[in-house]
């Protein structure tokens, strides 16, 4: 492991403890909601704010953060990228590239010509005499990036570096911070509110909310299995905790799932909205999963109807705008959900 | 508007503009190229803009560092120090000179020291001038650019330090340009205070042609003795403040400066 960082700080309300490892060539993705301190852990492994506990290795001797030790920010082998690029305004485009160059001691001229290379590399040839404020959102946002590479940190922290950017320029710079990311060769991690950049950038995802860790794992897994409401409702899925015994689960909040493979003990249960069909009267045939619930909102959502249920069960389902003008409903209604066993994802707590 | 708020505005315009009036309107101006000839005025215009110049550069090169200290250190008692460093700003000047005068004097805390070891004695000369003008200017100079270090923005400094910028490096480079108009600013305003220093100058540094009296003490004596005489030195001097303003807000203020 090239980063193993242990984070504690104490601070007001917040209460953070988070333990991450991250190999070389490895992203990690910091995923949690507003607040849930994943920009404070950021500060801290750049150095920015000394922890109130726990320790920052590098390349596994290398101690960063440690109770008897803290190496500030600008001794650190680092680069970061901010949110709102946070480019020196008084200097060209060149000169904030070669900025890091120039304080590790590169001649001025050898900097220049380093930092004229990475603007090359990030698609911005003939925009180093510009000023900051000249540049495009996307284009400063990629020389934020050279700035921070181009001293070749062994690690690289980005924090929401995509969240500042107008919804088409995210997706093409998303597109090239992928392709930075899949070159860099040493540990990135990544701090995002958007499941998105997660999903697309990251090798593996760690999910922090309230100062903690609640889930790790590939991006897939994530999206696959998630295991709180935060992240279940950001990758679209609706998560219920149950007791298993064989294809039945037993729901805490009362009620039955029949499930497909078979679990035993506690488990989750994730539901696919899109998976979860509405009648107005019971189906007929005899589907494992049937509730009689009640329609509390509809909201459109793309090219279908989000129905939030209550009842038995709460459900979320995913109807399309025909089959819900067909259907009628009106908040309160009464409708019967139901969902194949074999569309419920079952997996353990 | 209403008459309650316009009237006593009103009132108020007058009161500050009319006096400069009458300066103008009493001005001898036929006499104006003699007056200014005579000798000593010269004298006193130069000591004038080179002791408030000098004590501009001091305030300069201990205002900023210690403005950097009250806005951007973590120093236990700040609040207690930026109280201490705008004393100069609320006390009567007289009363800086009297201690001025009872601590660099001849006889003074450090001023005997001084005078023992080396021979020399501050008060009365040219440097008691710009150590007057530098007390009473310096705390303009730090309370503006104390201002403009809180507006800029800090993160800039943050990232200057994950660039591997050591603290003075980011000062220099970084953070230092940022506030460079609340800087410039500032220095103006410390420059046109020095500039017109009286109440500590004749305390702490007399009255001496050449050596210590500058515009401002020769304004004041001319006018018991030759009153027109001392209507020019003041246009003069008005010349110079309105100079400086104009400087002030075209330069700095006029760009969306910090102050």
């Amino acid at each position: 492991m090239s980063l193993a960082a242990h984070v504690v700080v104490r601070r007001g309300s917040l209460e953070l403890d988070v333990q991450l490892a991250v190999a070389d060539g490895e992203v990690l993705a910091v995923l949690g909601p507003n607040g849930a301190g994943k920009s404070t852990v950021l500060r801290v492994l750049a150095g920015l704010l000394p922890p109130d506990g726990g320790r920052v290795v590098v390349d596994g001797d290398q101690v960063w953060d440690s109770p008897e030790d803290h190496r500030p920010a600008h001794e650190r082998s680092l680069g970061m990228v901010f949110q709102d690029h946070l480019l020196f305004p008084h200097l060209s485009v060149t000169d904030n590239v070669a900025f890091g160059l120039r304080t590790r001691g590169v001649r001025r001229a050898d900097a220049r010509t380093t930092a004229g290379d990475w603007l090359a590399r990030v698609g911005l040839t003939g925009l180093g005499d510009r000023r900051p404020g000249q540049l495009s959102g996307g284009q400063a946002q990629r020389a934020a990036l050279a700035r921070a590479l181009v001293g070749e940190p062994r690690v690289l922290l980005l924090d929401e570096p995509l969240s500042a950017l107008d919804a088409r320029t995210r997706l093409t710079v998303r597109a090239e911070l992928h392709r930075h990311l899949t070159d860099y060769a040493g540990s990135a991690v990544l701090v995002t509110h958007d499941p998105v950049d997660a999903m697309a950038l990251a090798t593996r995802v760690v999910v922090v909310e309230d100062g903690r860790v609640v889930q790790a794992g590939t991006p897939a897994e994530v999206a696959r299995r998630p295991r709180t409401d935060y992240v279940a409702r950001l990758v679209g899925l609706v998560l219920l905790a149950g007791t298993a015994a064989g294809t039945t689960v037993e729901l805490d909040g009362g009620g039955t799932v029949a499930v497909a493979a078979e679990a035993h003990g506690p488990v989750f249960v994730a539901v696919r909205p899109e998976s979860v069909a509405l009648y107005l009267s019971r189906p007929a045939g005899s589907p494992r999963n049937v509730w009689p619930l009640r329609l509390v909102t509809a909201t459109p959502h793309g090219s279908v109807v989000r129905c939030d249920l209550t009842g038995e069960v709460a459900l979320t389902a995913d109807v399309t705008a025909t089959s819900f003008a067909e259907l009628g409903l009106a908040p309160g209604a009464e409708v019967w959900a139901s969902v194949k066993a074999s569309e419920v994802a079952v997996y353990p707590r | 508007m209403p008459a309650p708020l316009l009237v006593p505005a009103l009132l108020g315009v007058a009161f500050l503009v009319l006096p400069l009036l009458g300066l103008l309107v009493r001005a001898p101006w036929s006499e104006i190229g003699p007056q200014l000839a005579r000798p000593g005025v010269g004298e006193a215009l130069r000591l004038s803009l080179v002791s408030a110049t000098l004590a501009t550069a001091v305030s300069l090169v201990l205002g900023v560092p210690l403005a950097w200290v009250l806005a951007r250190s973590q120093l236990r008692g700040r609040s207690v120090l930026r109280a201490l460093v705008t004393v100069p700003l609320v006390l009567p000047p007289v009363v800086g000179g009297v201690a001025l005068f009872l601590v660099l004097g001849r006889q003074g805390i450090l001023g005997r020291w001084l005078f023992e070891a080396t021979g020399f004695s501050l008060p009365f000369t040219t440097a008691a001038v710009v150590i007057a003008e530098a007390f009473v200017a310096m705390p303009f100079l730090v309370i503006s650019v104390e201002g403009a270090l809180r507006a800029a923005d800090a993160r800039f400094e943050d990232a200057a330090a994950t660039l591997g910028a050591d603290r003075w490096t980011t000062f220099r480079r970084v953070t230092l340009p940022l506030v460079a108009p609340g800087v410039a600013a500032g220095a103006v305003l410390c420059w046109a205070r020095a500039l017109g220093e009286f109440g500590a100058t004749i305390t702490f540094a007399g009255n001496f042609p050449g050596t210590t009296q500058t515009m401002p003490l020769a304004v004041y004596l001319t006018l018991q003795r030759e009153p027109e005489a001392a209507i020019v030195l003041s246009l003069v001097l008005l010349g110079v403040s309105l100079a400086t303003l104009l400087l002030l807000r075209d330069r700095w203020l006029g760009r969306g400066a910090v102050t």
